[in-house]
């Protein structure tokens, strides 16, 4: 589904990403970690296209598609999903009239009619009920005044929402407490399918308690330095990001 | 923002103005220029009495007198007042209020705006009165509203058919020494709606005057005066469009409001004017002076515009409230694309005691538009337990657009409270990214964050004229992204 080669990116000049390859199927969770300032969430945000970054070399194929080229709604439309770590305040827009907008735009490239305001509405009551996320959060606006954790249910409820072929969750579990890093987790299992993937970044192993990966890679200087399976994730918890970081210099 | 919007900006900013078309039609014009004569010349047509005629002297004579003002912030060109057209009416127009009578070319044009004036086809709940250069085309649902003793006319009519009314509050509100452009309107004015609604009537439907300009070298003088007697209800709602044109036209309106005790008057505008090219050609110069007068008791007005057309606007609907306990409301959006500028606000006067009032402005900046809020509240000595809340926000597109804010508070009784808000944001990337990543383009996305932002304001106006102001705003700032 998503094969990165040889990926290089820079902001200002400077190189963040350095050559990192990962080659996602179908029905597999990825889950990459690193210590801070390793390029995860670069990685995160060159995927889905935001343009604060410069791509200096590499590719990355997307279903077949080569996905530098296209703008980043045109990806998100082919279905790349990204659970922000920081998710943005619309002021005024309501969670039912964005997701409407977003839900059409995407159905329209995909040559699918417009969905009507009833199948639209009925579609926000099922993901709301699958998602456990609160009833008035259809008529607030987006994101604003969300608590921390609300901000992170919302981000999940628009993927179960948008149903994308990939998502990729850029640090869904910083500033959650246990409770809320729970809910987050159920929701994220409910959406797992045999015929999408997920790359799931995080700092702490404790989010991959809940969400299983299939797969570990471990981030260090814009490279992946390590890959495993789930218990490279308890390893790396117990001995530490340093450890990677003595092994990779030596 | 990156290189791959570029296509999208040319695309949008050579998008054209929807209602820029003219309709071919044989005008009955007097000539241009303006002296006594023509004054004269105006009243004649109109088959006015002499007392109207002599309302329209003193005024020409005094803003003879008068200098325009300068203290707005806005830069326009002298006007040549001796080079426009006063009046202009489309002839084969027979005023007999049939609707077959009604110039076909004329009912295609309505039309082609989305007004039809045909009963039949029309949006319900709504009555129309179209007014084309200086004329009233066709009032419509005028009988059925008569039954219920509501006058819902052209001036023209109602100058003819409601004299004493017309006499008593015509300039009871807004007298022709006022300003400058009022001085000028109430010597050359045209046409315009009337609205009286009797004691205790709530009005049934919207009631709605759709402005157009369509002849060239001429300008709009319209009059539009509503009173509401004793516990009377109505909304009513004002349009207008342009063709595209090189050269400026000039619009200078006048509108009273009066309301009795506990009547209640909300006026909605949504103004859209040919704002002018994108260099800045053209455009409707708009100098409106609008003002309603709580009198009564409880009394409520209730002004909301959405301001995106004209290449210059200069328009404070005020509120002066006299009534105890009456109430003045004020929500504008107000875009300025492009080269356009917009300086505008409201004044609400606190007379009575327990009088409140409410004014939210969101102000919207693109291209190299001018956008200034300009307002003052004013409680006298005698105006005990007065209450203000004002908010003003800003938003801005861009970097070469400007944002300005002059309230003017002047309190003169202790037990005042008067409040004052003021924002100034700009959209942010990480918000445009964020609708992207969702799969909505630039384009789509900062429609919406806008009408978000100007929701608050929106959300005052009737259902139908919502959702077309929302279309309108986001048809405003196409191409303002870059």
């Amino acid at each position: 589904m998503l094969s990165i080669r040889n990926l290089k990116a820079a902001i200002n000049g400077r190189e963040i990403l350095k050559g990192i390859n990962l080659e996602v199927k179908e029905g597999e969770v990825h889950a990459i970690m690193g210590p801070n300032g390793s390029g995860k969430s670069t990685l995160a945000s060159v995927l889905a296209g935001r343009d604060l970054f410069t791509v200096t070399g590499g590719e990355v194929l997307f279903e077949g598609k080569n996905l530098l080229d296209l703008s980043p709604e045109v990806r998100a439309r082919a279905g790349i999903f990204l659970g922000f770590q920081y998710p943005v305040e619309i002021p005024g827009v309501s969670m039912t009239n964005f997701m409407r907008t977003a839900i059409n735009e995407q159905r329209k490239y995909r040559g699918l009619p417009e969905m009507n305001a009833t199948e639209f509405l009925k579609l926000m009551r099922d993901k709301k009920a699958l998602m456990e996320i609160d009833s008035a959060l259809a008529s607030r606006s987006v994101n604003e005044g969300f608590s921390g954790g609300e901000k992170k249910k919302n981000e999940i409820f628009q993927m179960a929402m948008l149903e994308p072929r990939l998502a990729i969750l850029d640090e869904t579990d910083s500033g959650l407490d246990i409770d809320a890093l729970k809910t987050v987790a159920t929701g994220v299992n409910r959406l797992r399918r045999p015929d999408n993937a997920m790359i799931v970044i995080t700092h702490y192993q404790r989010l991959l308690d809940y969400i299983v990966p299939d797969f570990v890679h471990v981030l260090s200087g814009g490279r992946i330095v390590k890959s495993g399976d789930k218990t490279l994730a308890y390893e790396l918890e117990e001995k530490g990001y340093d450890w990677i970081k003595e092994e990779n210099e030596e | 923002m990156n290189g791959d919007q570029d296509p999208i900006i040319k695309q949008v900013t050579q998008g054209d103005y929807k209602y820029g078309f003219v309709t071919e039609l044989d005008n009955d014009a007097l000539p241009k220029g303006l002296n006594e004569d023509i004054v004269r010349r105006i009243s004649a047509k109109k088959e006015e009495p002499e007392w109207l005629l002599e309302i329209r002297l003193k005024a020409f004579r005094y803003w003879l007198t008068m200098k325009k003002p300068e203290w707005a912030h806005l830069k326009i060109p002298p006007i040549d007042y001796q080079d426009i057209i006063y009046y202009s009416a489309p002839k084969n127009n027979k005023p007999t209020g049939s609707f077959e009578d009604v110039d076909p070319e004329l009912l295609k044009t309505f039309d082609k705006l989305g007004i039809p004036l045909d009963e039949q086809k029309h949006l319900s709940g709504f009555a129309v009165d179209a007014v084309m250069d200086s004329i009233s085309v066709k009032t419509t649902f005028k009988e059925s509203l008569g039954e219920l003793g509501i006058i819902f006319s052209s001036f023209s009519d109602a100058v003819r058919e409601h004299p004493d009314l017309i006499k008593k509050y015509m300039g009871s509100v807004v007298p022709y020494r006022d300003n400058f452009y009022a001085a000028l309107n109430s010597a050359v004015f045209s046409d315009g709606s009337f609205v009286y609604i009797p004691k205790g009537v709530r009005c049934p439907m919207e009631l709605s005057t759709y402005f157009r300009i369509n002849a060239a070298n001429t300008g709009q003088f319209e009059r539009t005066l509503i009173v509401a007697e004793e516990g009377a209800y109505v909304s009513y709602l004002e349009g207008c469009t342009a063709p595209m044109r090189d050269e400026n036209q000039l619009h200078a309106a006048i509108v009273e409001i009066v309301a009795h005790t506990d009547a209640e008057v909300k006026y909605s505008t949504v103004q859209n004017w040919y704002p002018g090219d994108k260099n800045g050609l053209g455009g409707i110069f708009n100098f409106v002076t609008k003002r309603g007068i709580c009198l009564g008791d409880r009394s409520k007005i209730s002004w909301t515009q959405v301001e995106t057309g004209s290449a210059v606007t200069w328009k404070y609907p005020s509120c002066i409230l006299r009534g105890e306990s009456s109430v003045g409301e004020f929500y504008s959006v107000a875009v300025t694309n492009n080269h356009q500028q917009a300086d505008t606000g409201t004044k609400m006067i606190h007379i009575g005691k327990n009088t409140r009032s409410t004014i939210v402005s969101k102000g919207i900046s693109a291209g190299k538009g001018q956008n200034s809020y300009r307002g003052l509240v004013r409680v006298v000595k005698n105006a005990d337990n007065a209450r203000n809340y004002s908010q003003c926000d800003s938003l801005l597109l861009g970097d070469q657009c400007g944002a300005h804010t002059f309230p003017y508070i002047e309190v003169d009784n202790e037990t005042a409270v008067v409040e004052h808000e003021a924002t100034t944001s700009k959209i942010g990337e990480d918000q445009i990214f964020y609708c992207n990543q969702r799969g909505i383009d630039t384009e789509t996305a900062i429609g919406l964050i806008v009408n978000g932002y100007a929701r608050e304001v929106l959300n005052k106006l009737p259902m139908e004229f919502a959702v077309e102001a929302q279309k309108l705003l986001q048809i405003s700032l196409e191409g303002s992204v870059g």
